[in-house]
């Protein structure tokens, strides 16, 4: 077990990163430069490559073409500068989790990645973005799903499975929801805290009872405080919960690709059968009709494609092996991801909480105070 | 000399008065009134009607209509109880039942039922902190009407008011604001009285400004508890899925939203009542007082109006005995209004600052409550948590 540490940092136009690292890299710890689009060209790489092998892709995150326009411009809002936060987060996450994942982590392109000081540009990432790269993925599957040709499996480990991950993703998004108008409600929460402090702060100045008008404005700031409070909740909500809600529901979207792989494994496979058939009814026939000269090639025919079944069974199979091993190394995976990160949100609730409680008991004796 | 102030308004054994019980009903609720006295005015020492809310408002606008009340801020009428938007609700979920999984509706259900209540409660302490005050002025607790209220244990028979009559109090109310604004221009020989205009002028605008944003933040709050329910219940659908260690996980973390999602309604809840209310109150009052200013300043303006129609009489020597009945009844009126007037406004202060300092205190002692509760929540659950994994 080889333990890579990514980690993207300075986000603006451009993505530098440092890594410390194992034996196989030339150096303990460097840091090299990455832009956005670098990352969409490893994505596509890996997608086309492993595709056939069953392997599944963390996808990295979508191209915004409005939160990158704000940041071009420069412009210094708290909308642009969460953008960029998230945008980091998330490419950090998506590196963790390929450099975690043992055969990705051998993959020469990886390697240049991660080492190489200055990478093409990728071009055809300018067409395609992420997105735009799941979205062929779900078209293909689409098409798979309206193929007539059923698998008859003896083994119904993939559909039971299948099904259990269109399950989660449908819960998930669900859930993804409903944190996402938590974000939202925290958010109001906070520009209404702030407003109200104020209008305290306001109310304390035309008090006339000296020691009343003290405990409002500090009423006033308290409220203040909690501002501050909610903002980071929601920051936390968002960061930690959301995110790792976005990150497994495009996952599980990866991991149906995978599924898809193989049925067209198996449908490649079947085809190779049915054309061998159909060339050794064609042998049949030549034999019949005395051809002699056609025959020869018709025989050779017959031994390519009965090699090309033979083949094409033998990556069935080990499409079959390596999806069922990515999805047990996937499931503990995900298993010990929401679970560290759901106990570093309920960690940060249980400091915003601690604060909380310094706040008003700062305040009680001004309140007591009163006469 | 400054009478006794009764600033805890039920410990006055001659007179209490309070709501044993109400009832809601379709369109209205029933208060039940309860007196006890010992005052000789009753026929009996204990008594209850039942009253609705229609018959506080005709109890609190005989007050306003009342020239020998015009020196006293009087108690503001308690708002119409409004269920409105909370029956939508209930309607709305009935509706939508099909649409949800058993528990979630059973969950919405509750949920919207303590919202129900809590209003209910909510209307209950306003119409009786209303009566309260009446019960604890010196002069309005002997008020016929009052007595009436209290005892005849008849329907009143007072009818909401038409259209016509709520027309006429908006125009009166118009009439009286822009006559404020006129006389509030005058500057008042005594420093009190003038004290005492600029800063209810402000300070009825800041609490109306605080009021309203208190109102604001409060759902903002009471809506984000509503979504941490809604998580809780998508977790424990996801950990209902299987038995795995991260199912458990789910069902855990799902436990404790549940938990702590209560404590943060009720957070809400507490500040709705010890901050949002109190602000709400006291826009009222300061209004009550405002109103008190005005018919001061009215006053004022009648007795300089006599005084220069007594000059005008003398000069012209017509009419000088009315002139000078007329000006002494206006002097006398103008200067008892101004005497009570000081005093209300003094009494006024008094409780404004018992009741704000009553209501810090306890806001900031449930805060405590709630913050604790919800921190003991998180420790046990994470040292669960993390003692598992």
């Amino acid at each position: 077990v080889f333990d890579v540490d990514v980690a993207v940092t300075n986000p603006e136009k451009v993505v530098q990163f440092k890594d410390t690292s194992l034996p196989m890299f030339r150096s303990k710890a460097f840091t090299v430069r990455r832009r956005y689009s670098d990352f969409l060209g490893l994505y596509e790489k890996l997608s086309v490559k492993q595709s056939l092998l069953g392997c599944i892709i963390p996808p990295p995150p979508e191209k915004s073409v409005v939160g990158m326009t704000k940041v071009k411009v420069g412009m210094d809002d708290p909308s642009s500068v969460e953008f960029v936060e998230r945008r980091r987060a998330a490419l950090e996450r998506y590196l963790q989790r390929v450099v975690s994942h043992p055969s990705l982590l051998q993959d020469p392109d990886v390697r240049e990645f991660l080492e190489r000081e200055e990478l093409p540009r990728a071009v055809s990432t300018q067409a395609l973005s992420g997105a735009g790269f799941l979205k062929m993925i779900n078209k293909a599957s689409d098409a798979v799903n309206k193929m007539t040709i059923k698998m008859n499996e003896s083994d119904t480990w993939f559909e039971d499975k299948f099904q259990e991950v269109e399950n989660e993703e449908q819960q998930l998004r669900k859930l993804h929801a409903l944190v996402d108008s938590l974000v939202n409600h925290r958010k109001e929460l906070c520009g209404n805290t702030a407003v109200f402090a104020k209008s305290m702060a306001m109310l304390g100045n035309s008090e006339d009872n000296t020691a009343l008008s003290r405990a409002l404005s500090q009423l006033a700031e308290v409220e203040d405080k909690m501002e501050q409070l909610h903002q980071e909740q929601a920051a936390s909500d968002f960061f930690i919960f959301e995110e790792l809600l976005a990150d497994y529901i495009r996952l599980l979207g990866a991991m149906r690709g995978c599924f898809d792989q193989r049925m067209r494994a198996w449908q490649r496979w079947q085809e190779a059968q049915s054309t061998l058939q159909k060339k050794r009814e064609a042998e049949a026939k030549l034999l019949w009709a005395n051809k002699p000269d056609k025959l020869q090639q018709a025989k050779d025919e017959i031994t390519e494609w009965e090699a090309r079944v033979t083949q094409y069974e033998r990556d069935f199979d080990r499409v079959g092996m390596t999806v069922r091993k990515e999805v047990l190394r996937f499931e503990k995976e995900k298993a010990k991801d929401f679970k560290s990160q759901i106990i570093k949100y309920l960690e940060a609730m249980l400091q915003s909480q601690q604060r909380l409680i310094k706040f008003w008991e700062a305040f009680l004796p001004e309140a007591k105070a009163i006469a | 000399s400054p009478r006794a102030v009764n600033v805890d308004l039920q410990t006055d054994a001659t007179l209490q008065v309070d709501i044993s019980d109400a009832l809601s009903e379709r369109d209205k609720v029933k208060f039940t009134v309860h007196t006890k006295s010992t005052l000789p005015n009753f026929k009996q020492n204990e008594f209850s009607v039942v009253r609705q809310h229609e018959e506080f408002i005709w109890l609190h606008d005989s007050f306003v209509e009342n020239e020998d009340y015009a020196g006293y801020i009087i108690p503001p009428a308690p708002p119409r109880p409004d269920f409105d938007a909370s029956r939508e609700k209930l309607q709305k979920l009935g509706e939508g039942e099909g649409s949800m999984t058993k528990e979630e509706f059973t969950k919405m259900k509750q949920e919207l039922e303590a919202e129900y209540l809590a209003i209910f409660k909510k209307t209950v302490a306003m119409h009786e902190v209303f009566l309260c005050r009446v019960a604890a002025h010196p002069v309005l607790r002997k008020d016929l009407n009052f007595h009436v209220f209290l005892e005849y244990n008849q329907d009143l028979s007072v009818r909401g008011k038409n259209k016509k009559e709520k027309l006429e109090d908006f125009f009166k109310n118009v009439v009286k604001s822009a006559d404020g604004v006129l006389v509030a221009g005058v500057k008042d020989v005594d420093d009190f009285f003038e004290h005492e205009k600029t800063f209810l002028l402000e300070y009825h605008n800041r609490v109306k400004d605080a009021s309203a944003k208190s109102d604001r933040m409060i759902r903002s709050h009471k809506n984000a508890a509503d979504d941490i329910n809604r998580i809780a219940s998508s977790l424990y659908t996801l950990g209902t899925q299987d038995s795995t260690d991260l199912c458990k996980f789910f069902l855990k973390v799902s436990e404790l939203f549940e938990k702590t999602r209560k404590i943060e309604a009720r957070v809400a809840a507490d500040e709705d009542l010890k901050l949002a209310d109190l602000l709400k109150y006291y826009l009222r009052e300061s209004q009550a007082a405002k109103d008190l200013l005005y018919r001061r300043s009215r006053s004022l303006v009648d007795y300089e109006n006599a005084n220069k129609a007594l000059d005008k009489a003398r000069a012209k020597n017509r009419d000088v005995l009315q002139a000078e009945t007329s000006q002494q009844l206006c002097c006398h009126k103008f200067e008892k209004i101004s005497e009570s007037a000081k005093q209300e406004l003094i009494d006024f202060k008094t409780r404004r600052v018992a009741a704000f300092r009553k209501n810090l205190v306890e806001l900031a002692e449930l805060e405590l409550k709630h913050a604790k509760g919800n921190l003991q929540l998180l420790q046990s659950c994470l040292g669960v948590l993390k003692g598992n994994t």
